[in-house]
């Protein structure tokens, strides 16, 4: 069953979970059998931007050791076998520069998306 | 050809993203799909027909549907919805996903 | 309608965001028409079975505890459980169980279990649709 997981909030809880949890979720599931892709809109494109850094946050005597790293989260993904997308026009809104996107991200348009949404049985809005 | 049906609860007021939302509606309906946009909590901010949202003009392909509920709970009546906005009972989304219709929570 | 089985996602807190009593609605909906539900919960939805939910008093109301009837969704969940018995459907509850863990919510009421998105995997591969309700 291809499932298209489209992501749209962003950072919402990344320091608590220590990653984006549905990113994570999507991973779980191509673990299990399932093939995923993920489309990343709004906020959540920046996602793809090379060397995002939460380290070092501190409360007291706790200190975050394992701080989430989206990107790689996102290259690993890719790795798996999951095809990543970001919409251009929100990457464009938002100012990103094409040379910080990890390697193997796939943009698609907003005019694209009717048939992009029709490669896949579900479409899955997060 | 398949047939969306999206559902919206949030309003341009909310946020930037949902004008975008209602521009894929028009997007699938325009690539020959068969769209249903169904309004429900806050999303229903925009049928007021004098409620200032330009970027809901543009959903002529687009069935426009509003949760009835929602619209009581925010004393919005009948007579103040835009006509081209059909108030609907929220059984429909249950409908469309026993159809197997592709139903997305935008 | 024939029966269908729709699988449901629901990823907010109680008492947080409206998308929960609209979730609520369109589960009692689907029960009502005969279809078989099955919800999975993921991060703050997994607090709605949660057995340690308590109703109070409303004093800017002037309401007691009895009067008030604050709604909780671990009873709403049960109404329902039982809605689906009388109707012969299945009602399948399943939260996320380390998002259990992390918010220390594990006591769930009877009848929702624990599990992970392989879980809801299975589900979305037997259902005729699934929604997903995500929190924004």
């Amino acid at each position: 069953m291809k499932a298209l997981q489209i992501i749209q909030s962003a950072y919402r809880c990344t320091v608590e979970e220590q990653d984006d949890p549905v990113v994570w979720f999507a991973q779980v599931l191509q673990n299990n059998g399932g093939e995923i892709d993920i489309l990343l809109k709004g906020n959540a494109v920046n996602y793809v931007i090379a060397g995002q850094d939460s380290s070092g946050l501190k409360f007291g005597k706790w200190q975050q050791n394992q701080p989430a790293k989206l990107d790689l989260d996102l290259t690993d993904c890719l790795k798996n076998g999951l095809g990543i997308y970001i919409i251009s026009e929100d990457a464009q809104d938002r100012g990103i520069p094409t040379d910080k996107i990890i390697a193997g991200i796939k943009t698609v348009s907003r005019k694209e998306l009717p048939a992009l949404f029709e490669e896949y049985e579900q479409v899955w809005h997060w | 050809m398949a047939k969306y049906f999206l559902i919206e609860s949030r309003s341009p007021f909310d946020s930037a993203e949902v004008t975008h939302n209602y521009q894929l509606a028009s997007d699938l309906a325009n690539a020959g799909h068969e769209v249903t946009l169904f309004l429900v909590e806050n999303g229903v901010f925009v049928t007021r027909s004098q409620a200032s949202v330009h970027s809901f003009n543009n959903l002529e392909k687009v069935a426009l549907l509003v949760d009835d509920f929602s619209l009581r709970e925010r004393g919005i009546e009948l007579s103040e919805v835009r006509s081209e906005i059909k108030p609907a009972n929220l059984g429909l989304v249950v409908d469309a996903m026993a159809e197997g219709q592709k139903v997305m929570w935008l | 309608m024939s029966k269908k089985t729709l699988t449901f996602l629901l990823m907010d807190a109680p008492f947080e965001q409206a998308r929960v009593t609209t979730a609520f609605r369109l589960i009692e909906d689907a029960l009502e028409k005969g279809h078989d539900v099955n919800v999975f919960t993921y991060e703050g939805g997994v607090s709605l079975s949660f057995t340690e939910q308590k109703p109070h008093p409303n004093a800017v109301h002037g309401r007691s505890v009895v009067e008030e009837e604050h709604p909780l969704p671990k009873d709403w969940i049960a109404f329902i459980q039982e809605k689906a018995k009388e109707k012969g459907c299945n009602f399948n509850w399943i939260n996320c169980g380390l998002c259990l863990d992390e918010r220390g919510v594990n006591d769930a009421i009877v009848g929702c279990e624990r599990g992970g998105p392989a879980d809801f995997l299975v589900w979305a591969k037997n259902s005729t649709s699934t929604l997903v309700i995500g929190t924004k």
